[in-house]
């Protein structure tokens, strides 16, 4: 019984289904699989205060299948939900871009909510060398 | 608030055209600290809404994530000759607007 829970729990972290209190509030505990979603920044960012970031879904962007929401999120930013982007059928293209601030290095994660429901996501690690907000506060 | 937009003068219909915005604003974090040691209220554009001829085809929700003088950029499709009218709101409940036309073939 035990090694069946266990399996359980680890089919469970395989397909991502563990909970995140990072994307909790998104998803409200849905399951969030890998794949779909690419996020593109750059390793290393001199300067948190501006760095580019492009996130792009593979989707047909139909009526019946399309992406209603991409949602940025930071690691260790003081508001980790960085911003959300709502689309739909008339974007025609699931991609869009924008310059974000990063208090540090961190992970990033771009969740993706479909119009079936279910979520995907991608991440990336950013260096950052001079980070915004957090480090004015202390100077 | 000025905003600069980057938009095809002239689309083919059905065509996937990209969009870009870039608005003059501060997003204050509400971390920066004054000479005095006051805090700099936060003030960001919390709302963003993208009109093609009157039907919205984007929306933001922003917070102080967004770097300064914001830029925004994402796709429509080009479906009828008219105007994509731009619209933002900030903390301060300061509005914003910048329109720009589109010709569709």
């Amino acid at each position: 019984m035990r090694r069946r829970s266990f399996l359980i729990v680890l089919s469970g972290l395989a397909f991502g289904a563990r909970a995140d209190p990072l994307l909790d509030p998104i998803t409200q505990g849905a399951p969030v699989k890998q794949g779909r979603v690419k996020l593109e920044m750059p390793l290393l960012a001199d300067n948190g205060n501006s760095v580019s970031m492009r996130v792009s879904v593979e989707s047909p962007m139909s009526e019946a299948d399309h992406v209603r929401a991409i949602h940025l999120i930071s690691e260790r930013n003081p508001e980790a939900r960085m911003a959300s982007f709502h689309l739909g059928p008339r974007a025609g293209a699931a991609e869009i871009a924008s310059r974000v601030r990063l208090a540090g290095s961190q992970r990033v994660v771009a969740l993706a909510e479909m119009s079936d429901g279910s979520f995907w996501m991608d991440s990336a690690k950013v260096v950052v060398t001079l980070s915004a907000c957090v480090d004015e506060l202390g100077s | 608030m000025a905003a600069r937009i980057q938009l095809p003068g002239e689309a083919r219909r059905g065509e996937v055209i990209r969009v870009g915005i870039l608005i003059q604003h501060p997003m204050e974090t509400g971390y920066r600290l004054e000479v005095d040691g006051r805090k700099v209220p936060k003030n960001v554009i919390r709302s963003f809404a993208c009109r093609y001829n009157g039907v919205e085809v984007f929306r933001a929700e922003m917070s102080p994530g967004i770097a300064a003088n914001p830029f925004l950029q994402f796709h429509t499709v080009a479906l009828d000759s008219g105007e994509l009218e731009f619209s933002w709101v900030d903390d301060a409940g300061a509005r914003g607007s910048a329109r720009e036309a589109i010709k569709v073939g």
